[in-house]
């Protein structure tokens, strides 16, 4: 019984392979909501929000990269006296049974070296390196200047949104 | 009326009250909730003259008979400067007519990265209205100080892309320059023209 429940999982892992290219074999980490706010005029950085979640395991997200710029940092944000402290983080850990949220405010992915200015609407893809389950590529929606949350009707069509989907039962 | 020597040391004193105004007060509020308007023991502001976008000089006195909405960031922060200057700017949109009596500045803490141009450059994304203003490190040194602004710029690998940590209040001034409110810059556009109109409407 246990082994046939192990054949119907890897034969359903082997189809799903070729068509996820994108995903790691054995996804811990589900992507959500990935967005960008537009930049004003000779803005030289950019911020990445999203939402993180974990499957079954715990994983820690290392690293970020990007072709529209020369770093993609994980920083913390904390407001402590009214004063903004930014300060680079080494990791950032995404655990089961909780959502992980990279919002305005808080924890980001700042873009240092920004190549071109990011306009609303434009989308640019981000890697993504865990600590466990490797690389993982996503799509960035820019939203407006200072917006605070992603447009939900720019969701619909994402490549994470569907690696989301996919990987779920 | 005053002779000179007597002029340098009201200034210095005036610096030194609100340089101890500034630093209790970041003290005192390090340990409370921010979300609300922190309004400071004693009163915050002063004179400063510093460059606008066309290399212009500008000094608090060019802006007697507005009321004043400053807020100290720079242009490299990409999240809680853009927050705030797009709160200031829903503001702006929201007071509809009445913005006509508000001017809100934006005073950069990184006089360094941040020339006229760029200052430039940056505001017009949020709203024409916004002034950018940056100076001399003196300069933006002495207007920091006398508005409590606390700023600590970080080491980092590269020369030119540190962070610089710096308080995110806005800063409310009457037609005066006199000091009026300290609100979160965080506060929503909602929130800051509420609290304008309040004050508008209580003036003519
Ligand atoms: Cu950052």
């Amino acid at each position: 019984m246990r082994s046939l429940f192990v054949a119907c999982l890897l034969s359903v892992v082997a189809a799903a392979g070729p068509a996820a290219a994108e995903t790691p074999a054995q996804p811990i980490i589900q992507v959500h909501s990935v967005w960008s706010r537009a930049t004003p005029g000779g803005a030289k950085t950019a911020v990445v929000y999203m939402t993180l979640s974990a499957k079954g395991q715990a994983d820690r997200l290392v690293a970020a990269s990007t072709p529209v710029a020369d770093k993609a940092e994980l920083h913390s944000e904390s407001m402590s006296g009214g004063v903004m402290q930014m300060r680079p983080l080494a990791s950032l850990e995404v655990k089961p049974g909780a959502t992980t949220m990279l919002k305005p405010g808080g924890n980001h992915i700042m873009l240092i070296g920004l190549k071109h200015p990011l306009k609303a609407g434009d989308s640019f893809p981000l890697t993504l390196a865990f600590e466990k389950s490797g690389k993982q590529e996503v799509t960035v929606h820019v939203e407006k200047v200072g917006a605070m949350g992603m447009d939900m009707e720019g969701m619909k069509g994402m490549p994470g949104m569907q690696g989301g989907a996919m990987t779920g039962h | 009326m005053s002779s000179k020597p007597l002029l340098v040391l009201c200034t210095a004193a005036m610096l030194l009250v609100a340089g101890i105004a500034g630093a209790t007060w970041l003290v005192t509020t390090r340990t409370g909730a921010s979300a609300a308007v922190v309004p400071p023991a004693v009163a915050v502001g002063g004179p400063f003259t510093l460059t606008a976008a066309d290399g212009a000089t500008v000094t608090d006195q060019s802006y007697r008979g507005k009321w004043l909405l400053i807020y100290f960031g720079y242009t490299f922060c990409p999240d809680a400067c853009p927050t705030a200057l797009t709160n200031i700017s829903a503001a702006l949109q929201q007071l509809g007519p009445l913005a006509d009596r508000v001017q809100p500045l934006f005073i950069t803490v990184d006089p360094h990265r941040d020339t006229p141009k760029v200052m430039a450059d940056y505001v017009k994304a949020f709203d024409h209205r916004i002034v950018g203003l940056t100076g001399s490190t003196a300069a933006i040194e002495a207007v920091t100080k006398e508005y409590g602004v606390y700023v600590a710029p970080q080491k980092s690998e590269g020369s030119d892309d540190y962070l610089v940590d710096h308080s995110s209040f806005i800063y409310l001034m009457n037609p005066d320059g006199k000091f009026v409110a300290t609100l979160s810059g965080a506060a929503t556009g909602a929130q800051l023209a509420a609290r304008l109109e309040t004050l508008l409407s209580q003036t003519s």
